[in-house]
């Protein structure tokens, strides 16, 4: 195997707990070894890729299987047929055969505008002149491929190979690249499909239940419904409700006891309440099959004719009906040569839900129980789009195919590859565009969906990384609900309990927690085998009538929510599943758990559900042996090693309801059935890097999640050869003082964003009121908190149709603003760029539109777009790049680089969510100073502490001195719940002559006495954030105005004015400063001198009326330009307008 | 503060009073009488005004080490004022060369111009004291002049070494100058220069081995610095001291005996070496109220070397030591610790910075001269 170096082999290797293969190993200290195992398999952002590699090998060949033929409706004997198809890897578009290198890096799409793509073949067989002709490797159109996925050029490079990529061995991958930009397919979380889930509306009294039924064909959603005692069925392309007996008896073969026993079993309760529905049947005159359909096919929606092409032949109501219950009506339960018994069975069971929820309401279903839903990941996404794609493609390849055989004299054979490649882009085109502009729209799920993708946010590692695992609600964000919002104990250790926005998104938008993997998909048949195969007390579910379904200890079946077989033992079932599964002969992704509510056991093999590893534990005695831990040490075995030997196995939402799983050994008993590998793993990855979180108010872990974000640091091993729209760099990046397991598993500490201060907790000098932060001059002119900011100006040079070209222009030297480019007309690197100044010379022809045939020649002259630097302070050309796109049309990117010290007003923030701006910066020699000749590089009020509880703060600060008196950084461990105790380093403080609670004695650097209290003291990590001043601040005496109201710009961007907003204009009114007023809202804004005719009371112009035609009552005044506006703006929707003008102090000649 | 009787108003001050104002109280959770009370008119009938015969025979200062790049020293008699002074003049305000212009004319290297200065900036340097004390001047004005602006240069080029083996992975094998060390600037003596920074006294960097940048084959790094005299408030680059700060002078003061495994928990209380152990004299243990009756033979903790202690307050945290022990510090006994960063020795600063505070005391005096007149 060759050494693939992901980073996880340091962990791995020697037990990175300071531990050597000679040390003696506990089950106990050590199990948390199996995470970064399982962190190499699966997890994280492993997730995205397994689901786009699923996607690219079985799910698009289904795809095709599914849809593999194309006949022509002209000639009956032509035929097409798609064999195979694969997705190739990444290749150049723009190559030529004759070069050698077609494979495109990630880093070359990225800089050139370029998409990460893929070339599509197919093998295709079809008929021409009456014989056969088979195609290998027809080219079909390109698919965006996902970095690191098995597809791409990164899945198992070796760091080498990776780095002679230009690429970062420790970025995550799972996004794409679409023109240059990286786009990642956000996780969609919805309800779960092809499941029954009973709700109740307790206002109205109605309970229904209903399912999502989808198929690769169509998406609809069945419900039966319970309103004042009578049940119907409920379905879009009904007109209105159907009894469900109707609907039952329609079914055919099913007389009215056998609707009651399926339905109500043999329970006098269920069967009172339903007994009234057989009443609704025969109200309306139902009493047969016939009849039956005939009332369903009258009530089917018209205009729900379906098929795609030709006319529709004319059916009666009785066919409409038929179809309407085989092909719509719960669409997931096939029929099979018109045998509707389980599409029967399956409405008996909903209207059964039903009735039991009306007599027991805890049985109504939880909406929010992450049991019932499913994550779409990028792949399931990508097949959605693709089948779409792909049935339009053969539907417009089949149309031309149709066209070209109606020619009757036609001249060469028809050739059906020229046909394919004529549409092959569409695919491809499709695919790009949806991830580029994030619009999902799939014809025949009617869906439509906006912001599915977003653009990777490389603000930070960290803000990538926890892109990566985030999980977007179909919620809308504005309905006022708090029970999706809210916390769901099943979330347990599968999503973070931290990690959601503060604001409207809240609780709506979520992530995956550290040990988090989401299911794909597993075929079902084998399954149904096995439930055979496995016990001999289970039977098809086919041979019982309703009676025995529902007896006392007779337990249902359901594969995937269908009803599929019937059992007497369901615990030995389960517990002969189980173990088949733990020795591998069944998918480990497979889930079975018993529901004694209902008296079923269900088995799931769908795709998207969120299931998470744990240590099997069997007659009180836990599977892991150290041994096993043994043989992770020395790299002998992998987690899926350990899942094959039935260690350890994968448990989804709902298995784990049936499982008792206790968090630490010690704890086990003999009714437990699973043991926690690490408690720690209920966060995710972005909370994992908070130190001691367990001890922080909880608000506060949330509020760092959001701020880890935005920190300023590494972002990847790149980021100097990548040119980003907008990058932040930390020039001195350091690893955390106090880590934890999970900043290591995420390599945090090798892409740190954030610099470990020595922080003083106390008052100084009153600038450090609300959350301000005093700094050290002497720390910033050392290089604490230094960063670079570099932006991206691109330009590309057209070719216009015309046939003429952007070009670059020479500079013109006595320009004062041309000082820095270079005789091409580019920026020289190295220069400093002030504001106004060219960068890139680029002209563009004055003549855009003329054709340049005949006489239409139009101007040779060239019109100036050059790009400039329009901000105010000077930065650096970093660099120049100059490229080709796919589009063959040259691009010029230029890189400024800014190096920035903090500065008053910059926000820092620890890891405990205490963010502040800096209020003063205080010369070394003002400082306090320890004993030990220590001065803070911050100091931090003591006030920030009592309302936020953030006592993880102190701990680390705490935990960070003793590891840094004791001269390890590898001490001091702050994960949550398995910290490092506080005590052993209170002691290695005494030890090392420092006070036990880290309080020590200072003396004031300004009067050289000592302070009157102890001062707690220590390196506390702080995070620079990327608010600052320099990108803030604004001012204006005068500038720019907006044409249309001639009142002065918006937004700092626009160099615009400081509005006096309705508020102050209130305060202003009344304190009667009307004067001010009056300049403020007219002189310093939008005054204007207009001319009105006192008269006719209308504008004049020039002191002249052109209405009157006189001059003579013509008066000047002035008036907001926005009120002259509105005057004639009234005056052209026919309101009329008269202005009449009064002297406030009349004229002594008038009087 | 009980009224003063009319007695007291003659009598000067007794021994134990004067202990008491010149020591700070060390509590468990405060740090109390912290402010010095040796001014004329806090003491009524005691006269604290300033006399230079009183300060010289009440101050001195003894040497605990004394390196180049480390001196400790104790003052004593002095008041926490001066002694913040002279620690303030030491950090912010004595003249030190340092880098201040970097020309940059090729820099292929990862690192940044912007960053690649503020790096040269930050080293330390070191050249012929003469020089730098009475030849080197403040820079005026925009023209360099050889008594105000020192010139280094930086040019190095990482090529491949030919010698090394072709699967050689360390970087500082395989090729020439992959690290760029402060040892590669090279001084050029302008002018006068030549004859004060000459041979042993010329402009070096203190340490050597100061990382500047790393370097892969074809990059190089190009440049010309200027440096001149600057002082540390300005940048902290200017500042001749890594740091100088002070300490007061711990004082144990055992009030109750303190025996057997209660003595020894208390030495461990301290640094090794502030607490000794003693065995209790058949004197001390016949001495009645002593509190050592009967415990002959046993050890009993005594203080040795108070001035070895940290201050960790460790001992005031057990229940057993409560009300045996009164822990302080002298206000007047400055232990001062002064780390140069090599251009001054670290005992030479400290006169430095005396020397500076005379001066600003001479211009203050000129200013009020100049006031009054």
């Amino acid at each position: 195997m060759p050494f693939v170096d992901d980073g996880f082999e340091a962990l791995l290797e020697p037990f990175y707990n300071g531990k050597k293969l000679t040390d003696p190993i506990s089950t106990k200290e050590d199990k948390f070894q199996l995470l970064p195992a399982f962190l190499k398999v699966k997890g994280l952002v492993k997730q995205h890729i397994d689901s786009y590699n699923f996607f690219v090998e079985h799910e698009i060949k289904e795809i095709v299987r599914a849809n593999r033929t194309i006949r022509s409706d002209v000639d009956s004997n032509f035929w097409l047929e798609f064999r195979d198809i694969r997705v190739l890897r990444p290749r150049r578009q723009d190559h030529a055969d004759i070069k050698t290198r077609k494979e495109v890096s990630p880093m070359e799409c990225r800089l050139r505008d370029m998409t990460y793509a893929a070339p599509i073949e197919v093998d295709i067989v079809y008929i021409r002149d009456k014989q056969k002709i088979s195609r290998k490797n027809v080219p079909l159109g390109r698919m965006p491929v996902m970095l690191k996925s098995s597809r791409c050029w990164l899945s198992g490079a070796t760091n080498a190979q990776m780095e002679s990529m230009n690429e970062c061995p420790l970025d995550p991958g799972g996004y794409f690249i679409i023109n240059g930009t990286e786009k990642v397919i956000l996780i969609q979380e919805q309800l779960s499909k092809n499941r029954v889930i009973v709700e109740a509306d307790e206002k109205n009294n109605i309970i229904t239940a209903s399912c999502t039924s989808s198929t690769h064909e169509r998406k609809s959603k069945t419900s039966v419904t319970l309103k004042k005692d009578k049940i119907t069925l409920v379905h879009n392309v009904l007109v209105e409700n159907i009894p469900i007996v109707i609907v039952l008896k329609a079914m055919g073969g099913l007389s009215d006891y056998e609707i009651m026993q399926l339905v109500a079993g043999s329970d006098g309760r269920y069967q009172d309440e339903f007994v009234i529905n057989f009443d609704e049947a025969t109200r309306v005159g139902v009493f047969t099959q016939q009849q039956a359909l005939e009332y369903i096919g009258a009530r089917v929606k018209m205009g729900s004719k379906r098929g795609q092409f030709g006319p529709m032949p004319r059916r009666n109501n009785i066919e409409d009906g038929l179809d309407a219950l085989s092909n719509l009506v719960v669409a997931h339960v096939p029929i099979e040569g018109l045998d509707f018994y389980p599409k029967a069975i399956y409405l008996a069971m909903m209207t059964r839900k039903v009735l039991m929820a009306s007599q027991n309401t805890k049985l109504v279903d939880d909406r929010d129980f992450v049991g019932n839903k499913r994550l779409e990941l990028a792949g399931q996404l990508l097949s959605l789009l693709f089948e779409d794609h792909f049935k339009r493609f053969m539907g417009e390849v089949k149309l031309s195919i149709d066209k070209f055989l109606k020619k009757h004299n036609r001249g060469v054979a028809l050739d059906a590859v020229q046909m394919v490649s004529n549409h092959a882009n569409t695919i491809g085109m499709g695919i790009n565009r949806a991830i580029q502009t994030g619009n999902w729209t799939v014809k025949r799920f009617n869906m439509n969906r906006a912001g599915v993708t977003h653009v990777l946010s490389r603000l930070s590692y960290i803000s990538a990384l926890g892109m990566m695992t985030r999980i977007s609600s179909q919620f809308e964000k504005t309905r006022k609900v708090s029970g999706p919002r809210a916390l769901q104990p099943s979330q347990w250790g599968m999503l973070c309990t931290s990690d959601t926005p503060e604001g409207e998104a809240c609780g709506l938008v979520k992530n995956l927690a550290l040990m988090t993997h989401i299911t794909t998909n597993v075929e079902e048949e084998p399954v149904k085998r096995w439930v055979f195969t496995l016990d001999a007390g289970v039977e098809p579910i086919r041979n019982f009538s309703g009676a025995e379904m529902h007896r006392e200890g007779n337990f249902m079946i359901h594969i995937n929510g269908t009803p599929f077989a019937l059992t007497r033992y369901p615990k030995r079932f389960a517990h002969k599943f189980r173990t088949m599964r733990r020795r591998g002969w069944i998918s480990p992704f497979v889930s079975i758990n018993i529901n004694t509510h209902f008296n079923a056991v269900h088995i799931a093999t769908d795709e998207g559900r969120i299931c998470r590893p744990y240590i099997i534990v069997k007659n009180g005695q836990q599977k892991l042996k150290p041994e096993h831990l043994r043989l992770l040490q020395m790299g002998r075995a992998t987690f899926d090693d350990f899942l094959r030997k039935g260690v350890v196995e994968y448990l989804d939402v709902n298995e784990e309801n049936d499982a008792l799983i206790t968090i630490y050994e010690d704890q086990i008993t003999q009714s437990t059935t699973h043991l926690e590998i690490e408690p720690f793993t209920i966060l995710g990855a972005v909370a994992g890097l908070i130190p001691f979180p367990h001890h922080n108010q909880s608000p506060r872990n949330t509020y760092q999640c959001a701020m880890g974000k935005q920190a300023i640091g590494a972002i990847a091993y790149n980021q100097f050869n990548r040119i980003d729209t907008l990058l932040y760099t930390l020039v001195y990046p350091q690893r955390p003082m106090v880590i934890s397991k999970t900043i290591q598993l995420v390599h945090y500490d090798k892409l740190p964003a954030g610099q470990n201060a020595t922080v003083v907790v106390m008052s100084y000098s009153g600038y450090d009121i609300e959350d301000a932060l005093v700094l050290n001059k002497a720390s910033i002119d050392r290089g604490f908190g230094r960063c670079q900011v570099f932006r991206k100006y691109a330009t590309e040079l057209i070719k216009l149709p015309n046939g003429k070209k952007d070009r670059m222009g020479n500079p013109d030297y006595t320009l004062e603003k041309h000082a820095i480019l270079d005789v091409d007309g580019l920026a020289t690197v190295g220069y400093q760029v002030k504001s106004g100044e060219v960068m890139v010379k680029k002209e563009t022809p004055e003549d855009q539109t003329s054709t340049g045939i005949g006489l239409d020649r139009g101007s040779n002259m060239f019109r100036d777009a050059s790009i400039s630097y329009r901000i105010p302070d000077p930065a650096y050309i970093d660099k120049v790049m100059l490229s080709r796109t796919e589009k063959d049309s040259m691009v010029v990117k230029v890189q400024t680089r800014q190096t920035r010290r903090p500065e008053l007003g910059d926000k820092f923030s620890s890891r405990h969510g205490q963010k502040g701006v800096v209020g003063i910066i205080v010369d070394q020699e003002d400082m306090p100073f320890a004993d030990s000749g220590v001065t803070p590089d911050i100091i931090m009020n003591p006030h920030g502490f009592p309302s936020r509880m953030t006592v993880g703060k102190l701990l680390e600060c705490l935990t960070g001195k003793a590891s840094i008196v004791h001269g390890r950084p590898d001490y001091g461990f702050g994960d949550a719940f398995r910290s490092h105790p506080l005590e052993e380093m209170s002691k290695v403080l005494v030890d090392h002559g420092f006070s036990w609670e880290g309080k020590d004695y200072f003396t004031s650097g300004i009067t050289g006495e000592p302070l009157e209290a102890y001062i707690f003291n220590g390196p506390i990590y702080y995070q620079r954030l990327k608010h600052m001043v320099q990108d803030k601040m604004h001012s204006r005496a005068h500038g720019p105005m907006a044409i249309l109201t001639r009142q002065p710009t918006e937004g700092r961007s626009r160099d615009g004015g400081l509005r006096l907003g309705e508020m102050e204009r209130d305060c202003l009114i009344a304190y009667g400063a009307s004067q001010l007023l009056l300049e403020r809202l007219m002189i310093s804004s939008d005054g204007t001198e207009i001319d009105i005719c006192q008269q006719c009371g209308l504008f004049g112009y020039k002191g002249y009326c052109h209405t009157c035609k006189s001059t003579r009552e013509v008066a000047k005044m002035t008036m907001p330009y926005a009120a002259k506006l509105l005057v004639q703006e009234l005056i052209s929707m026919n309101v009329g307008v008269r202005l009449q003008l009064e002297d406030e102090f009349p004229h002594p000649k008038q009087v | 503060m009980a009224p003063s009787t009319k007695a007291q108003w003659a009598q000067p001050p007794s021994k134990e009073e004067l202990e008491r104002r010149n020591t700070v109280n060390i509590n468990k959770e405060t740090v109390t009488n912290t402010v010095s009370t040796d001014f004329p008119g806090h003491f009524p009938g005691e006269d604290h005004a300033f006399s230079i015969d009183r300060f010289q025979s009440g101050f001195d200062i003894t040497f605990h080490q004394n390196d180049q790049f480390h001196a400790s020293f104790s003052l004593v008699g002095i008041d926490a004022s001066l002694a913040n002074a002279f620690r303030r003049i030491l950090i912010a305000e004595i003249p030190t060369l340092a880098i201040e212009n970097v020309f940059i004319t090729n820099n292929t290297s990862v690192i940044q111009d912007e960053v690649l200065a503020h790096r040269l900036g930050l080293i330390p340097f070191k050249g012929g004291r003469e020089g730098l004390r009475n030849f080197l001047r403040f820079k005026k004005g925009e023209d360099a002049q050889d008594y105000d602006t020192v010139q280094l240069d930086l040019n190095v080029t990482c090529t491949v070494n030919t010698d090394a083996s072709p699967n050689e992975t360390d970087p500082l094998k395989a090729y020439h100058n992959a690290h760029v060390y402060a040892k590669d600037i090279t001084f050029t003596p302008q002018g006068r220069q030549e004859q004060y920074f000459s041979g042993e006294d010329a402009i070096v960097p203190v340490n050597p081995d100061i990382l500047i940048a790393k370097m892969r084959p074809r990059q190089t790094i190009e440049l010309s610095m200027y440096m001149n005299l600057g002082v540390g408030s300005d940048h902290s680059k200017f500042s001749p001291v890594a740091t100088a700060s002070y300490r007061l002078m711990p004082t144990i003061k055992i009030t109750k005996p303190i025996i057997g495994a209660d003595a020894q928990k208390f030495a461990n209380c301290f640094p090794e070496g502030v607490i000794g152990l003693e065995k209790v004299s058949k004197k001390e243990a016949g001495q009645r109220g002593s509190g050592y009756e009967g415990h002959a033979g046993e050890l009993k903790a005594v203080v040795v070397d108070p001035m070895r202690d940290t201050v960790s307050r460790e001992c005031l945290r057990h229940e057993e030591f409560e009300g045996k022990v009164q822990l302080g510090r002298r206000r007047d006994h400055f232990i001062f610790s002064v780390e140069s960063t090599g251009q001054w020795d670290s005992d030479e600063l400290f006169l430095e910075a005396v020397k500076k505070l005379k001066q600003k005391c001479k211009k203050l005096e000129d200013q009020v001269d100049n006031m009054v007149r």
